[in-house]
């Protein structure tokens, strides 16, 4: 029996939502996504409120590098995401202004704390946090749109 | 021209739907090593004994984890290498090391996996107790060679050495 048009063009039409579907899925996995970012802990880079953008290919290349800031699962409660600064790489010997210690940080790990020091709670609370637990690099701010604009290496810049 | 543009459409639909369902539906594997025996690649099917095994990724997006799973983590080491091992603690656990030698309280949203086989397992004894973040999936299935195809059971740890409160402490 053949498919009679109904039926031909209802498979079609599946077909395509599956399609657009999987491919902004792939790229909201694996190439860029936006983040909604809350709370005071990288400001003055990113404010709560701000929505950034972020991108996955140097996580997944492993080319994250020391001043990047990063989105990162939260190693308490893996359903949340964190955003800081990438402080400190293995094998680098990180000063830890809460506890007055040196931490040397292990092998595939890496030491992240908020640009805003004195209101969040980083690797200085939780210590070293697995390379396996980051997202992504946030390289734009994308709003709001006064402040729109690539992102800085430097802790300093202020908007 | 026809056949190209009928086999890039192929690709264009393949690749990123095939993504997809690996991503979030699940994947399969091939079992590399020791550490499993004798659950994964038993000593008695010699040189030939790699087991594949399926890795529900679905599950692993709830963040829903029992005692005695078989998992797929991140190395905390090297982000690029995956192990297979098994949740022998969850969070507020406490576990005894398998040298005996110490009590760890498993943190909030990590816990501790341990190969089968003992002494031969680079795990929660090496590394300590893990995030779950670095769960990639669970081990429910063994799907090739046809002759151990199986389901892979949840068994929690026979021994003693796991307390579902601080009582190792007291020890």
């Amino acid at each position: 029996m053949a498919a009679t048009p109904l039926a031909q063009s209802l498979r079609t039409a599946l077909l395509r939502v599956v399609q657009s579907g999987s491919i902004l899925y792939c790229t909201l996995e694996f190439v860029a996504d936006f983040v909604f970012c809350s709370g005071p802990s990288m400001e003055p880079t990113i404010k709560s409120g701000d929505v950034v953008l972020t991108e996955h290919i140097s996580v997944i290349f492993n080319k994250i590098r020391k001043r990047d800031v990063v989105i990162c699962k939260s190693p308490k409660s893996p359903k949340d995401y964190i955003c800081k600064r990438v402080i400190a790489m293995e094998g680098d010997n990180v000063y830890n202004t809460e506890s007055n210690n040196f931490t040397n940080v292990r092998r595939g790990h890496v030491w992240l704390e908020g640009d805003n020091k004195d209101n969040s709670s980083d690797s200085r609370n939780y210590g070293q946090v697995p390379y396996g637990l980051l997202r992504g690099r946030v390289f734009f701010v994308l709003w709001p749109l006064y402040r729109a604009g690539p992102l800085g290496l430097d802790t300093e810049k202020s908007f | 021209m026809g056949l190209i543009g009928a086999l890039a459409k192929t690709v264009v639909f393949a690749v990123p739907v095939s993504a997809t369902f690996f991503d979030l539906i699940g994947t399969v594997v091939a079992v590399e090593g020791v550490s499993m025996q004798p659950v994964l690649n038993p000593p008695e099917c010699g040189n030939s004994n790699t087991d594949y095994v399926f890795l529900n990724r679905l599950s692993v997006n709830a963040l829903q984890f029992q005692r005695g799973e078989i998992v797929s983590l991140v190395s905390p080491f090297n982000p690029s290498q995956r192990y297979i091992k098994r949740i022998v603690a969850l969070e507020g656990d406490t576990v005894k090391t398998l040298d005996k030698e110490k009590c760890v309280l498993v943190p909030t949203g990590h816990c501790w996996v341990e190969g089968d086989h003992h002494g031969r397992s680079v795990d929660s004894n090496v590394f300590g107790p893990i995030s779950t973040g670095l769960i990639t999936g669970k081990a429910t299935y063994i799907v090739w060679p046809p002759n151990r195809m199986q389901r892979l059971e949840v068994q929690p740890a026979g021994e003693q050495r796991v307390y579902q409160t601080k009582a190792c402490f007291a020890q």
